[in-house]
């Protein structure tokens, strides 16, 4: 299990692809060589910080230390979760609710992970733990975020679908079922084609670093069925809670639609 | 909101007593519009006129309680805070001016029954509609469409925002005898009309409303 290390060569290889790409995008007049320069330093600093900060975390395996770095990426987290929605809450119950499902979901399946499948010694050893919850909370929160932007955009359009139920009787819950449901739908369908896809058309990530790092390909696809697992489940239980949440705070005990909980 | 209690099925209000049957409204308002105050016993339409944003849409809709508000409403005595909210909207039904439908299918919202072929004779609408598309009828066709999927529930009380604006002067005469059938068989109505002619032909108890309250006394 020798990993195939990288040496400063390989960088400046990768570096000289993005310069061709970015000369390819003057040539071609498509006006996306700032962005692309913007994003690839980005991405570059973005990475070695990450690297260094999980080198020094990883020598002192402290639990607080662990838990800074997992409330780090718990935040940026809710943020991302947040930002891209067009129909919005206002912004304590949008980031609130968005936040809560994502960490929900994510910890749920961490925690199930970390304390029977893999069982690090100890178990929240942060070699383990924090690219774990990484790798679940990217995807919850991908699920939570998709699952509330559908249900937003659903319900402020179909304002009269939704009180044409209310006004023949209807419980908020009834009139607003099918919506979450699409939702949730919606929300899972790119884990469904990533599972449907996996070792067939695409190598999964997890698995392509474990070969690479030198694992035995059979051990790998076992470690990312399990993974795999993890993310669906994390997904389904963040996107739940996110359109169920989303539901009830547009509407309220006397089961009325309150689109006024929009932020405007 | 007001103090209700319930005793012994009376129900009394610190705004005053209500009607034993037939509904009630009592200290009703919002940021925009009232205090309303008024009855409207069974079998009884009282027709709501006034210019477009005086609040009538705002009124019915707090009636119905789809929207916030203080004060109550009562029906045969009961508050409506006091009941499950769906449980009050079933029997007190609003009916907007644009209906709105959860399906392209009319017959998602209502089955193919002979109380629906019945209803659908009186308003005048050919059999064909129960199998179109929503989205292909006429204004005029949804609105009928939507009266009868609310006298389907035999609502207590129908609370009807322009439901003519659509339809032409014979349709409209035989929306209103449907009217009068469920008046007959006990519904109040709440109606909101532009037309004077059919303010005149409905109205037992008349209000006119001008920036969110009523003016004038009842007639």
């Amino acid at each position: 299990m020798t990993p195939i290390l990288l040496n400063t060569g390989d960088l400046v290889l990768a570096g000289g692809l993005i310069v061709g790409c970015v000369v390819l995008s003057l040539v071609l007049s498509l006006g996306i060589h700032r962005t692309l320069i913007v994003a690839a330093v980005r991405m570059a600093v973005q990475l070695m910080l990450t690297g260094s900060v999980l080198l020094f975390v990883f020598g002192r395996s402290s639990i607080w230390l662990t838990l800074l770095v997992l409330a780090f990426m718990f935040s940026a987290a809710t943020f991302e979760v947040g930002s891209r929605q067009v129909a919005r809450l206002t912004p304590a119950w949008h980031f609130g609710i968005g936040g809560f499902s994502t960490a929900a979901g994510t910890i749920i399946v961490v925690l199930v992970g970390l304390l029977t499948a893999l069982q690090p010694h100890p178990w929240y050893q942060a070699r383990t733990a924090i690219p774990m919850t990484g790798l679940l909370l990217g995807n919850v929160m991908n699920a939570t975020s998709l699952s509330m932007n559908t249900l937003l955009s659903m319900i402020s359009r179909e304002r009269a679908a939704i009180e044409a139920r209310l006004i023949l009787g209807a419980t908020r819950a009834e009139a607003m079922n099918s919506l979450i449901r699409q939702s949730i739908r919606t929300a899972l369908i790119p884990t469904l084609n990533q599972m449907a896809a996996a070792g067939v058309i695409t190598l999964p990530g997890i698995m392509t670093g474990q070969i690479l790092a030198g694992m035995n390909p059979l051990e790998a696809s076992k470690y990312q069925i399990v993974l795999m697992s993890l993310i669906v489940s994390g997904n389904m239980i963040g996107a739940t809670l996110s359109a169920v949440l989303t539901a009830t705070r547009l509407s309220d005990a006397r089961g009325r639609l309150r689109l006024d909980h929009l932020s405007t | 909101m007001d103090p209700v209690s319930v005793i012994e099925g009376r129900s009394v209000s610190s705004s005053g007593d209500v009607l034993s049957r037939g509904l009630s409204v009592r200290a009703l308002r919002n940021a925009h519009a009232g205090p309303f105050a008024f009855d409207v016993p069974p079998g009884t339409c009282l027709v709501i006129t006034g210019t477009s944003g005086a609040g009538k849409s705002v009124l019915l809709r707090m009636v119905a309680d789809l929207d916030p508000h203080q004060g109550d409403v009562a029906l045969d005595g009961c508050f409506c805070s006091a009941m499950p909210a769906h449980r009050w909207r079933r029997q007190v039904v609003y009916l907007p001016a644009e209906p709105g439908w959860w399906s392209d299918s009319v017959l998602d919202h209502m089955p193919d029954d002979a109380l629906t072929r019945d209803l659908m004779a009186q308003a005048g609408l050919r059999a064909g509609v129960l199998n179109d598309p929503v989205h292909r009828l006429s204004t005029g066709e949804r609105q009928r469409l939507a009266l009868i999927r609310a006298l389907r529930l035999a609502p207590r009380v129908l609370l009807m925002d322009e439901p003519c604006s659509a339809l032409d002067e014979g349709t409209t005469l035989m929306v209103e005898a449907m009217m009068r059938a469920a008046m007959a068989g006990g519904t109040a109505i709440v109606l909101v009309s532009h037309d004077p002619t059919q303010a005149m032909r409905m109205a037992d108890l008349r209000r006119e409303l001008v920036h969110g309250h009523f003016v004038g006394a009842a007639s």
